[in-house]
């Protein structure tokens, strides 16, 4: 793995993300052509698709597919186990039934007219992940690798309690809210304009900023908190740093696009065949690549079917099964 | 007082260090009080433990430890399992916290130091782990340069050198570009070493280094420690092995139910009632034909 392999390798992910978020929104049910979009009176039916729906949409796409893998890439980190993902573990669960939550009580008080149904998501994101770290390190121990069985089963646990707890929000909801948020629990990124956008952002960013910040602790951290100890590494406070970051991404995300799984498993193993372990390079290719996959992903979820859509949750589960199975037998 | 915690000197008005943006505060407004100089004459040891104790729950792991390990020594802690000696080294490093007592590092207790300060003091190397992402040796050795390296800048030349010059001393430069999980055990561990060798510290604190592995890459291994203790470097080791422990080593401290049971040279080690009183069971001490050191053998009918 040389360096100019890793910067190359950088450049060609970068430029697919750019070149991505520029022609998928022109795909569609119907290809917009390029002078209906730069149409200076932009009144035409297919600009106001292009500026309304279609740019938000491949927006966010991108937004969550680089934030779940981040996410997925520091848990994997963290836990020192490769199937540690933000679904795995219970983290969406618990940020989904943040949001459900906000939903239905109708506590998302608006500030200047943005929602905080996100920091509702971002906090139950915070007590699963806490809750699945703290079962692990408990039974297993933080000295040896995290064992997979236990912190699997952990996840689930977690997962299953937060689901059942949002049925049951489900089932003290009207028709309307159990429709809205039946329908977002499948995941999907047709978002509402640029407000949801907004909504994300921030929070996804903020995640991202403080991955970037700490790819070095990253690195060390996979060795062990009692060798990063040793190197000088302030473990508690990174640690909570990290959980901090990635439960602001997946509560992001999962806020306005529902649990989308598995974007946090397969983007990081792929780039950490394509860059190598460290971080340094691993954290900017896995925002890159997960962007651009969710966002390709996405564009097939709406046109495969047209006029109607698959969410697109459903895709990369699709995808995603078959991949977790193989690192699963892999890693035996 | 207060101290300045850029460079962890005493302060006053003029000082300069490396980081003097962040220093600047310090030296403004903290007044030159009285500076408390530590008055002994004798040279300050480079690890004092006074009185540490630990307890989870209703058992106590360490009871009011209490020793000193003098710069430049080579010293061997023993004790049989569970003795508290892993804990005392987490204690140490702090990956263990709510412990009482006081650890001194350099004169200056151990909270003192931010940890990358602390890092660049103390370097450890703990029981060896068996999950591993794909470093390779040289990735992890540079792990060691932590300490010195600020969040977005690149390794230096320095650093680079650094880590050159750790891996050619652990005989490892072969295996640097190899990834970590081929490697076997013996190979690993020197990385490991190696790795705790490019934090440039003037103590090394060791556990177990060579349990699990093969008489020669124990004997690689024993032979690097040696020579870092002759470069300078203080040597702590946790070890099961008595004769290592004493051959190597120039002091030993035992640790028995958490408490140090016999600290002293290594030749006073080597006596039948100092061992029995560690490890609860009988030894023969025999002279070992080439060395003319004492050896340890399981004794009491037992071959």
């Amino acid at each position: 793995m040389t360096r100019a392999r890793q910067i190359w390798i950088l450049i060609a992910l970068f430029t697919g993300s750019v070149v991505v978020l520029l022609t998928m929104p022109l795909i569609g049910m119907k290809f917009t052509p390029l002078q209906a979009v730069l149409d200076p009176a932009g009144s035409g039916i297919e600009g106001e698709i292009f500026w309304r729906i279609r740019i938000p949409r491949v927006l966010a796409a991108w937004l969550a597919g680089a934030g779940l893998a981040a996410a997925g890439m520091v848990f994997q980190a963290l836990f020192r186990n490769s199937l540690a993902t933000p679904f795995t573990l219970g983290v969406a669960s618990g940020a989904a039934l943040g949001a459900a939550l906000s939903i239905r009580f109708g506590i998302a008080l608006s500030i200047a007219g943005i929602s905080s149904t996100p920091l509702w998501a971002f906090a139950g994101a915070s007590v699963s992940i806490l809750l699945v770290y703290g079962i692990t390190s408990g039974i297993t121990g933080t000295r040896r690798g995290m064992n997979t069985a236990t912190m699997l089963l952990a996840g689930v646990a977690v997962s299953f309690f937060f689901s059942s707890l949002n049925l049951f929000t489900q089932y003290i909801s009207d028709f309307t809210h159990t429709f809205r948020i039946i329908r977002w629990l499948m995941g999907g990124v047709q978002v509402a304009g640029y407000k949801s956008i907004l909504e994300m952002l921030p929070l996804v960013l903020g995640g991202l900023v403080i991955t970037l910040w700490l790819t070095r602790e990253l690195d060390i951290l996979t060795t062990g908190e009692e060798m990063a100890a040793g190197r000088g590494v302030d473990v508690a406070r990174t640690r909570n740093l990290l959980f901090f970051g990635s439960s602001l991404m997946v509560g992001g995300v999962v806020a306005v696009c529902g649990p989308i799984g598995f974007v946090g498993l397969m983007v990081p193993h792929i780039c950490r065949l394509l860059v190598g372990p460290g971080h340094r390079f691993l954290a900017p290719a896995s925002i890159l690549a997960g962007g651009t996959f969710l966002t390709v992903c996405d564009t097939f979820a709406r046109t495969i079917i047209a006029p109607a859509e698959i969410p697109v949750g459903v895709i990369t589960a699709l995808l995603g099964g078959p991949f977790f199975l193989a690192l699963l037998i892999r890693d035996r | 007082m207060q101290w300045c915690r850029e460079c962890t000197h005493a302060p006053h008005l003029l000082h300069f260090c490396t980081v003097y943006i962040f220093h600047l505060p310090y030296s403004i407004f903290t007044i030159p009080v009285t500076m408390k100089v530590d008055q002994r004459t004798e040279p300050v040891p480079a690890l004092e433990i006074v009185g540490l104790s630990l307890s989870f729950g209703e058992t106590d792991i360490l009871k009011d430890v209490t020793f000193d390990i003098p710069r430049g020594r080579f010293l061997s802690i023993v004790g049989p399992n569970g003795a508290g000696k892993t804990t005392l080294l987490r204690c140490v490093m702090g990956v263990t916290t709510d412990w009482a007592g006081e650890v001194l590092v350099d004169g200056r207790p151990v909270g003192f130091y931010r940890r990358k300060d602390l890092a660049r003091l103390i370097s450890y190397v703990p029981q060896s782990d068996d999950t591993w992402f794909p470093f390779t040796g040289r990735e992890l050795v540079m792990m060691g340069r932590y300490p010195y390296l600020s969040p977005f800048t690149p390794p230096s030349r320095t650093d680079v050198e650094v880590v050159e010059r750790t891996l050619e001393a652990t005989g490892t430069t072969s295996l640097a570009d190899r990834d970590m999980r081929t490697l076997s055990g013996g190979e690993r561990q020197k990385i490991l070493i190696a790795g705790a060798l490019a934090q440039e510290a003037g103590i090394m604190l060791l556990d177990e280094p060579t349990t699990f592995l093969d008489p020669r890459h124990t004997e690689e291994i024993l032979s690097i420690l040696a020579d870092l203790n002759k470069s300078g470097v203080t040597v702590v080791m946790v070890t099961h092995d008595i004769n290592h422990a004493a051959y190597y080593a120039d002091s030993v401290t035992a640790l028995v139910d958490g408490s140090v049971a016999f600290n002293g040279s290594s030749e006073d080690l080597m006596n039948k009632e100092v061992l029995a009183s560690v490890y609860g069971k009988e030894f023969i001490l025999v002279k070992h034909p080439e060395s003319g050191k004492m050896m340890a053998l399981p004794g009491g009918g037992q071959v």
